[in-house]
């Protein structure tokens, strides 16, 4: 018999019980919740007069529609202009209120994007299960945890019963040897696989990130290729516990402590794969072929290295193929044939759970230091993941080299990732953007995303297009 | 949840793949803490030529009448004739509610995303995955034949066309069940609660830093 891969592990100690039918009931270790997709649920339990099941498994915190202008932000929810975001906001504080369940509130100095806040808290742990009503929930597997996005009605049964109904998903593993150039991060190794898999490559499998690249990255940059392990179509990404994820948790305010920590730390030392395990699919990279991503299209699998040109659908087979790029090249105002490195910014968005941490911050501030936005580029936000994160920019002086440069330093949330707040772009406008989805309207009706690294991101801003940031 | 168990009805085709849960159901519906009133709002952009806004009458927007489910042909439609990977990237479940309330019931493709796939069954929605070859022959069936309706029975796993062929469906036997009866699966989790409580204290014991901080 073959050993274990991490999620067979992780699968095996949370099983409740393994039903004949081929489902299996999960016990979930971790709830985390937003305002958007838990009103409903609050709303359900209420209606059939259930409690929640283990109320300290619950962490509340608003993110998707908080407004990031600081003017706005400092009446908190009552400062809220858009009334029904308001009240979205206002309704997660009165069910974690009502439930008793630990919220951080949206001027509380630990308030952020629910998965930058989770791993920066110690709320979310290696070994655990987690949820959240958020396909970006795959973000916690950085840290050796099973975690992945839950709909509406799933976030109710979890807070109803401490279980998810499952059926296991398959093995795979991405591996990723050899060393990354200097310029290519985290981000551009997603999109290269991402681009090599497809957006659906990764249905229904767990997918483990692995080889000497994966393993040299600090738990930030992990958790900016788990959390797009979604836009390859896994609901869960997954990396190995090691001394960078020991070292990452240790000291964090939710982290174990003491004898505590020594016994965590003992169980998290076996989350990882076995030598001999099986994976149904392996898929290998190497890092010196991976250069920077930008994305052209309307689907994260749409990307090419920033030495590449915008492909013809002319030339295609597959008539599938040619009429999907064909509808991304009009929504998109592209032209085949075009260089990636001539199309232009109108707006360049630095953000979200992907890429919002210290590190991506840092970056950009390295790259944009002593320079000013191009005189073209009408707007480029730079919105930290989290209060904490946020100060600490502050006190390393990031936030003056992004003044400087004329970017615009927020206050922490989803933002323009998602732009269910007021931070959204025109129709036709082109965002160099370090988030993950670049879907139609996804930024704003109309809006025209380019998924890029927090460098290339910055680089852009500067130069007005995208330009490469090795050469910077 | 609605039961599901035979339905028969008119076709209508969303024929592009990776339709995403953002063209389902634009961001600025979600900002709703209710759960139904989302079938207006369905394929907002591509369904409509003005921008739409939550709380917005819908009735007296300009509509696209190139999209199909705004034309004569598909009024009425109960199930949707889809390409690859549909319902890919957020979990939102406001997708399948807002499926749900336009009248879909039915989503026939090659493949779904995991998350919307399994959201569907909450929401009394078939999502029913055949051959790549075999969808295309419907959406050829379906464009060549006004007023084509197909039926769904579930029980017998059974997709039948107009000229009575019959297609033979895979579904999972516990959202099957699940699907059929109209059941909430909270009650009949609830039912392992002893098993859920063993479990629970085995694994506090095993990891007692799991439990009691998060307050």
């Amino acid at each position: 018999m073959s050993g274990q891969t991490l999620y067979d592990k992780l699968w095996q100690s949370h099983l409740v019980e393994q039903r004949d039918d081929g489902s299996a009931l999960i016990y979930i270790d971790r709830q985390l919740i937003h305002e958007v997709t838990s009103p409903q649920a609050f709303e359900g339990l209420r209606i059939s007069g259930r409690a929640p099941w283990r109320v300290d498994a619950n962490f509340a915190v608003p993110d998707h529609n908080v407004p990031t202008e600081r003017q706005e932000r400092s009446g908190g929810v009552a400062g809220i202009i858009d009334p029904i975001s308001r009240l979205q906001v206002q309704t997660l504080d009165d069910n974690c209120r009502d439930f008793q369940i630990l919220e951080f509130q949206v001027n509380d100095v630990r308030q952020g994007i629910v998965h930058v806040v989770g791993p920066e808290q110690g709320v979310t742990l290696p070994g655990m299960t987690i949820v959240c009503g958020d396909s970006h929930t795959s973000t916690h597997g950085a840290l050796g945890a099973l975690a992945h996005g839950i709909g509406t009605s799933e976030v109710e049964h979890v807070m109803a019963t401490q279980c998810l109904v499952q059926q296991k998903m398959k093995n795979m593993l991405v591996k990723v040897d050899g060393t990354l150039p200097s310029g290519v991060t985290a981000k551009d190794v997603v999109l290269a696989i991402i681009g090599k898999i497809g957006t659906a490559g990764g249905t229904g499998y767990a997918i483990e990130f692995g080889g000497e690249v994966v393993r040299g990255l600090s738990l930030e940059g992990r958790m900016t290729i788990c959390n797009m392990a979604i836009e390859a179509g896994a609901r869960a990404g997954l990396i190995a516990v090691d001394e960078t994820t020991i070292e990452y948790v240790k000291g964090r305010p939710y982290a174990p402590s003491g004898a505590q920590w020594d016994l965590a730390v003992a169980a998290w030392r076996e989350l990882h794969s076995d030598p001999d395990a099986h994976f149904d699919r392996v898929v290998e990279l190497r890092g010196e072929d991976i250069k920077p991503q930008v994305t052209w299209g309307t689907s994260p699998e749409m990307v090419l290295p920033i030495d590449g040109v915008i492909p013809d659908p002319a030339s295609m087979d597959n008539a599938a193929q040619r009429e999907s790029t064909e509808r991304a090249l009009h929504y998109m105002g592209l032209k085949a044939g075009m260089a990636i490195t001539d199309i232009r910014l109108d707006t360049v968005f630095i953000g979200s759970c992907t890429n919002s941490r210290i590190e991506d911050l840092r970056a950009a501030a390295a790259v944009v230091k002593g320079k000013k936005v191009a005189a073209t580029v009408k707007r480029a936000l730079v919105v930290p993941g989290s209060g904490q994160i946020k100060l600490q920019a502050e006190a390393e002086g990031l936030d003056k080299i992004f003044t400087a440069a004329g970017m615009e330093w927020r206050e922490p949330g989803c933002s323009m990732c998602l732009a269910m707040n007021s931070d959204k772009l025109g129709a036709g406008e082109h965002c160099a953007s370090t988030s993950n989805r670049n879907f139609e309207g996804r930024q704003g009706f109309g809006g025209r995303t380019h998924l890029v690294s927090p460098a290339m991101a910055a680089a852009a801003a500067v130069a007005g297009h995208f330009v490469d940031v090795r050469n910077w | 949840m609605k039961s599901f168990t035979v339905l028969k009805g008119i076709a209508a085709p969303m024929d592009r793949a990776n339709v995403d849960t953002d063209l389902i159901i634009p961001k600025q519906f979600l900002k709703s803490i209710k759960r139904s009133g989302f079938g207006p709002n369905l394929f907002d952009e591509v369904r409509y030529l003005d921008q739409g806004e939550p709380g917005q009458d819908c009735s007296g927007r300009p509509l696209n009448m190139d999209f199909p489910l705004n034309q004569a042909r598909y009024q009425g439609a109960c199930v949707l004739l889809a390409r690859d990977n549909f319902g890919c990237g957020s979990s939102r479940e406001h997708a399948p509610w807002a499926l749900e309330d336009f009248g879909l019931r039915c989503i026939i493709a090659p493949s779904f995303a995991d998350i919307f796939y399994n959201n569907c069954f909450k929401n009394g929605i078939l999502p029913i995955v055949l051959d790549a070859d075999v969808v295309d022959r419907l959406f050829q069936q379906m464009y060549a034949t006004e007023g084509y309706e197909l039926s769904i029975d579930l029980e017998r796993q059974v997709v039948q066309t107009p000229s009575g062929e019959s297609i033979h469906f895979d579904v999972d036997a516990f959202r099957k069940h699940c699907l059929l009866n109209g059941l909430d699966d909270i009650a009949l989790t609830l039912e392992s609660a002893p098993a859920i409580r063993s479990f629970e204290q085995n694994w506090r014991q095993q990891s007692p830093w799991l439990f009691d901080v998060i307050r």
